[in-house]
């Protein structure tokens, strides 16, 4: 009785997420004729065409590309500086390591809306405007710190006496780090990427404000077609479908990752 | 766990010291000193003290648009925190079933949000979308662009749409790491469901509910781009939220000095909260602790 109560449950809240998702796809799908003039469930002319448009034309996925990009990269970037950082505050008490944490937290609280305007100056300045590392960099203002929160969790879990039996066995920092704490962490790691690949991929204020054209987000060049000439809402939802896609690929690589995730509290 | 004190951690936390000074500091600086100037273009600035603040403390339109906010945020709360909790308690524990509900319930969260905004904006639309034209069949005067209610309406169900999710899968987290031997011992104690809950369930997520919470108090207190691509705002000023207003001040009207002396406010607000959240969490921990 109790497992067929979690499968109602469970299959009514999946309906509430998929039914908008459906609606978008189910859009995609049709003619614009069909989509103003008729109200189908179901696409009654089915066409590729919206696709078409956006898969052909550089200038609609070349958004996808530039997104890609400064998302890897703000990803690397993200882990790769929070892992010691995480560690030290994992592991040592040191001078105002609490301040610090509660600072480097109040980052992930600035609002975007806020850094906008003053991003765009400093990174004009740099000659920086415009490529995807600016945007990666930008990024870094609330990832890192959410790597670090995430990571630091996670390596509260491992027991001290390993760094210790490691040092004893003569491993140097470094060595012990990469191989021996990292994999023991490494469906932390897996976490904290994907959160970190999520805000990034998420984010348009800041990233619309630092591009202009060969590094722009395909979510800034969505609004495009709300501006042409009437409303192109068939391929606006294709392009919408297409956003969708490289999230869904990657949730299902970290599926497992996240399923594991915190159990670390178990080791 | 016991800490070794130990300064040479500092170098460990360098490399993200420098990022985010470089990230945040700087351009943190930039907003102050606009705060504290005003300008007529040129580069050129003129000291103009705490005129903006003072400015902006007595705008209706700004503590309009806090009240707003306020409201907002503490019903998100309110619905996704419980919601979250109890789509956690109702997902299949593993197997094929398991990856299928993560993988779906993820979805949400991995659409930029200016997407999740048009998918809303057409799902609720009453010519085109199926949300909106089922109401319309139904009988239900529904329309989001007219009717303040309405467009409050729709950006809630749209966040709670777009980040239940996350709440539940970091409690779903949080369960998964709870040995076997808990519950096997409750079932010998004959512990009710409540109590299994109560006892068992909630004190182990208590650390992934913290994130939770304020990832969800953060995150919806910034609101910007969903409630713009859908209601932009409006009608009127009913869904005008505090990063909507300040783009809008910045961005639209090129008020650089109060747009920046509002951004100061806005985070020290968000700051305030945020570490009496962060306090009593963490003093809850310690108390748990000993």
């Amino acid at each position: 009785m109790r497992i067929r109560s979690n499968a109602i449950v469970m299959t009514i809240y999946l309906l509430f997420l998929l039914v908008p998702i459906y609606w978008l796809v189910n859009m995609s799908l049709k003619t614009n004729t069909e989509i103003t003039s008729s109200f189908t469930l179901f696409p009654q002319n089915l066409t590729f065409r919206n696709y078409m448009v956006i898969l052909t034309d550089p200038s609609w996925y070349m958004g996808y590309v530039n997104s890609l990009i400064y998302v890897v990269l703000n990803t690397v970037i993200s882990i790769t500086v929070a892992l010691p950082a995480a560690y030290a505050f994992s592991r040592y008490s040191f001078m105002g390591d609490k301040h610090l944490f509660f600072w480097l937290l109040t980052n992930r609280m600035a609002p975007p809306a806020v850094f906008a305007l003053p991003f765009f100056q400093l990174y004009s300045a740099m000659n920086l405007i415009d490529t995807h590392i600016a945007v990666a960099l930008a990024h870094c203002l609330f990832n890192v710190p959410l790597a670090v929160w995430i990571l630091e969790g996670f390596m509260r879990g491992v027991p001290k006496e390993i760094d210790e039996t490691a040092y004893i066995d003569g491993y140097s920092f470094p060595t012990f780090f990469v191989k021996i704490f990292m994999p023991l962490i490494a469906s932390g790691i897996g976490v904290a990427a994907f959160f970190c690949f999520m805000f990034s991929w998420v984010e348009l204020l800041l990233s619309r404000t630092l591009t202009t054209t060969d590094a722009k987000p395909i979510a800034a060049t969505m609004t495009r077609t709300v501006s042409a000439s009437g409303m192109d809402w068939g391929v606006l939802a294709a392009a919408g479908v297409l956003t969708i896609v490289p999230g869904a690929l990657v949730i299902y690589f970290v599926r497992n990752y996240i399923a594991k995730g915190f159990a670390l509290g178990r080791v | 766990m016991e800490k070794t004190q130990n300064n040479k951690a500092w170098f460990l936390v360098l490399p993200v010291l420098a990022l985010v000074a470089f990230s945040a500091v700087l351009p943190l600086m930039t907003v102050v000193n606009y705060a504290f100037n005003d300008t007529f273009g040129n580069n050129e600035f003129f000291w103009a003290g705490i005129e903006w603040f003072d400015e902006m403390i007595h705008s209706e339109r700004l503590r309009a648009a806090l009240g707003r906010q306020i409201v907002f945020s503490l019903i998100i709360l309110a619905i996704e925190v419980p919601l979250g909790i109890f789509i956690a308690l109702n997902m299949p524990k593993k197997g094929f079933w398991a990856s299928l509900c993560l993988v779906l319930m993820a979805l949400p969260l991995l659409i930029p949000f200016n997407v999740v905004g048009t998918i809303w904006q057409i799902f609720g639309r009453v010519d085109i979308g199926l949300l909106g034209h089922t109401l319309a069949a139904l009988g239900i005067d529904y329309n989001y662009t007219n009717d303040p209610l309405d467009a409050w309406i729709t950006v809630i169900v749209m966040d709670v749409w777009h980040w239940t999710s996350l709440v539940a899968l970091l409690c779903y987290a949080g369960l998964q790491s709870i040995p076997q031997a808990y519950y096997q011992a409750a079932r010998i104690d004959q512990a009710t469901r409540w109590s299994v809950f109560r006892y068992i369930e909630l004190p182990k997520m208590k650390g992934v509910l913290l994130i939770a919470v304020l990832l969800r108090f953060m995150d919806s207190f910034m609101i910007y781009t969903e409630p713009f691509v859908v209601t932009g705002g409006g009608p009127g000023n009913s869904t005008t939220f505090l990063s909507i207003d300040l783009a809008k001040m910045a961005t639209g009207q090129f008020d650089l000095g109060p747009a920046a002396a509002f951004s100061i406010m806005y985070f020290l607000v968000i700051l305030l909260i945020s570490w009496v959240f962060y306090t009593v969490m963490t003093n809850l921990d310690r108390e748990e602790a000993r």
